[in-house]
Formats: structure tokens, sequence, C-alpha cells
């Protein structure tokens, strides 16, 4: 899987899973006859997800995490997130209240960083549920942000295709685990995560 | 060499308008619907998803999805055609969410019900679009969209029957979820 033998263009198949994340999400925009408001409603979908450091880093997490836990969780949690986290989103859009969704995600952070920190092995069925108990407040807090005149289907998928790279991003990152500086590497990302977390739920609480 | 000139001479000397750019006349209608399903997500996600639910569940369902999926949209078509009701996001929503989650989930079912559910989805989708097709590229039109998802679904079926890596299969099934979760969103802001 990441043979770079015998060829001076081989490229490790972790450098390849990430930049075609970073270029998934970078495209060049065509444009070409949209209907006004669909190119814009897909942007904004695939933009939103970036809004907030808090999502970033957590979305990241998840897929450090999964790679760290390796198969099956590798992929498991990064399906699981979004679509629990649309659930969560179809909450909010109906109405259905959730306390303290800006701690939930802070915390978020924090949990999923000490996961990656700790190494933290639970059966895949404790991963799955950590993650997709979080999911939920991500979903809840940005899934009644669509802007006026733009296409909530377009922005859906832009806002879903941007979770996943981000998942994505945190897999191919966490591919480093197999050497022993590439753990530690990841430890120490797990630990920023989680830091990061804790001054999300400070400015919150204080 | 002589004749060779002069039929150049000839060619060029009675060379028709060329037509270019299209401004005015177009494309034609076959490429009307061809464009017109390419540039539709509600109608081109589905296609795919579906052309990916085949494929995981083997070459038979893969040969099924190929040929009856723009069979069953084109009668759709037809039948949309004739009575003109207006497409509902509800129905996008809704085939967004099923298929994408028997994607993600590699679903078995047997062959029987991947064809009901092939016919199910062409014939509705098929359906919304003859509704929008007949004041436009009419019959022609939805020839060239049973063509083009004719081949894009046999290309997508195809790929993914051939896939021998276990992780590209996860892959297909990491797309399924998107899907899913794209269709669950959308049904929430129409639930809204």
């Amino acid at each position: 899987m990441n043979d770079t033998k015998g060829s001076p263009l081989a490229i490790p198949i972790w450098a390849l899973c990430a930049l075609s994340c970073i270029v998934t999400y970078f495209p060049s925009a065509a444009f070409a006859h949209v209907e006004p408001g669909q190119g814009t409603g897909f942007f904004t979908g695939l933009q939103h997800p970036w809004s907030g450091l808090d999502h970033v880093l957590a979305m990241i997490a998840v897929g450090l995490w999964g790679a760290q836990l390796g198969n099956p969780a590798i992929w498991v949690l990064p399906v699981i997130f979004p679509m629990v986290m649309s659930m969560g989103a179809m909450m909010g859009l109906l109405g259905i209240p959730l306390p303290g969704i800006e701690i939930g995600i802070a915390v978020s952070a924090v949990i999923l960083g000490i996961m990656v920190v700790g190494e933290v092995r639970p059966k895949m069925i404790i991963a799955a549920i950590i993650v997709g108990f979080f999911a939920i407040f991500h979903g809840h807090a940005h899934g009644t942000e669509l802007p006026a005149g733009q296409s909530g289907l377009l922005y859906s998928m832009g806002f879903v295709i941007a979770t996943g790279c981000l998942h994505g991003i945190g897999i191919s990152l966490g591919l480093i685990h197999r050497w022993p500086a590439g753990r530690l590497a990841l430890r120490g990302a797990g630990a920023f995560i989680a830091l990061m977390g804790v001054t999300f739920l400070w400015r919150q609480l204080v | 060499m002589l004749p060779m000139l002069g039929f150049l001479v000839t060619s060029l000397g009675n060379a028709s308008l060329a037509n270019a750019h299209l401004v005015t006349t177009g494309m034609g209608p076959v490429y009307d619907g061809i464009g017109h399903f390419l540039l539709t997500p509600e109608d081109l996600v589905p296609v795919l998803a579906l052309a990916l639910y085949a494929g995981l569940r083997g070459t038979a369902s893969g040969r099924t999805a190929m040929l009856l999926l723009p069979l069953a949209w084109f009668v759709g078509g037809i039948a949309g055609m004739m009575t003109g009701i207006e497409s509902s996001p509800w129905i996008t929503g809704i085939s967004f969410l099923v298929i994408g989650s028997l994607v993600a989930a590699d679903l078995y079912l047997p062959s029987l019900a991947v064809a009901i559910l092939i016919f199910i989805v062409g014939s509705v989708h098929g359906y919304l679009n003859g509704a929008l097709l007949k004041d436009g590229p009419g019959n022609l039109g939805l020839l060239g969209i049973m063509a083009v998802i004719f081949v894009a679904g046999t290309l997508t079926s195809a790929t993914v029957v051939s896939i021998r890596m276990p992780w590209a299969r996860v892959a297909v099934r990491v797309a399924g979820s998107w899907v899913c979760a794209s269709g669950l969103l959308m049904l929430g802001w129409l639930a809204k």
C-alpha cells in the first residue's frame, strides 16, 4: 500500500490521500450557466465546516483517531460522523432544542484530543457512540445556517463533502502512526487539539 | 497531386456556413437532454449512487442496472410528458437518503429486489424529468438522458464490480454515506 521503492516518482499513499482531500476542497470555479444561487450554495456549504476552528479540529481528530484505531474504525468513524451530524442538523432545523451546543462542541475537541493523546482503544461500538454523540452537536450548530436564496441540496452536498475531506485529512495525517516518530507526532497533535478544546470551553464558560 | 489540389479548391470554394459557437442554433435537443442531466445533481447523484449499489451487488445487478435504469427513465419520462406534474424536492431527498443508505451499509438485497428498486427510482425520476422536458427538448432530450444514464451507469457499475482492493469498496461505502447525509440534510431543510 505504501511501497515507494523502485520508482523515483512513487508518492506515498498518505500523501496522495491528503493531497486529493486538499485539491477537492479548493476546486477552480467554472460557474457555467448555473442558476442564481446554485454554485454559491455549494461553495457556501463547502466553506462552512471551516467556519470554526473548534469544528475543524474535532473533525480532524476523528480522522486521526480512526487512523490510530485502524481497520474498521478508520472508515467507520468518518462515515458515522457526517451521517449523525446530518441528524443533528435535522434536529436543529425541526426546532428540537439541544442544550449547551457550543459547550458540547468544545468538549468534543477535548475528548477526541484525549483519545488521540492516550491512543485509547475502546471497543468499536464505544468509539462509534462517542463520535456519534458529538456529531449531533456539530450538526445542530451548522445545519440551520443556509443563507437565503441558495440551494439547500447543493449546500448540503458541499457541507458533507467538506466534512468528509476534513476527516480524510485527519486519516491521511494519521497514517504516519506506522513510524515511532509519527506516533509521537500524532499524540502531540492530539494534545494540541485537547488543549484548544479546553481553550474553547473556557471561553464558553467564562 | 493535381486531382487532390482540384478537390481542395472545390471544397473550399463551396464551403457552407460553419455555425460555430452555436449561439443561435444550440447543440440540439439530444445534447440539451444530456446537458440537463449532467448539470442536475438531483438526477445525477441518485443515478450514480444506484449504479454504485448495483455494482456492489455484483455483475448480475450491474447488468440489470445498465439496461433497466435508462429504460425505466424513458418510460417514466414519457408518462411525465403526458401528465406534467412538477418536480418535488422531497423525492430527491428521499432518493438520496434511501440509495445512499443502501450503499453505505452495503446491504444485501436479492437480485429481484435490486431490479425493482432500479425500476422505481428510474421511473420516478424519469417521470419528473419528463414533466420538465415537455416544453423544451422533448422526446429527443429524453433520449439524450437515456444515453448518458446508460453510459454513466455502466461505467460506474463496471468500475465497482471490478474492484479487488478492500479499501476501494470502503471508499464506495463512504461515498454512499455522503449521499445519505446530504439527503438527510436536505429533508431537514424541507421540513423546516
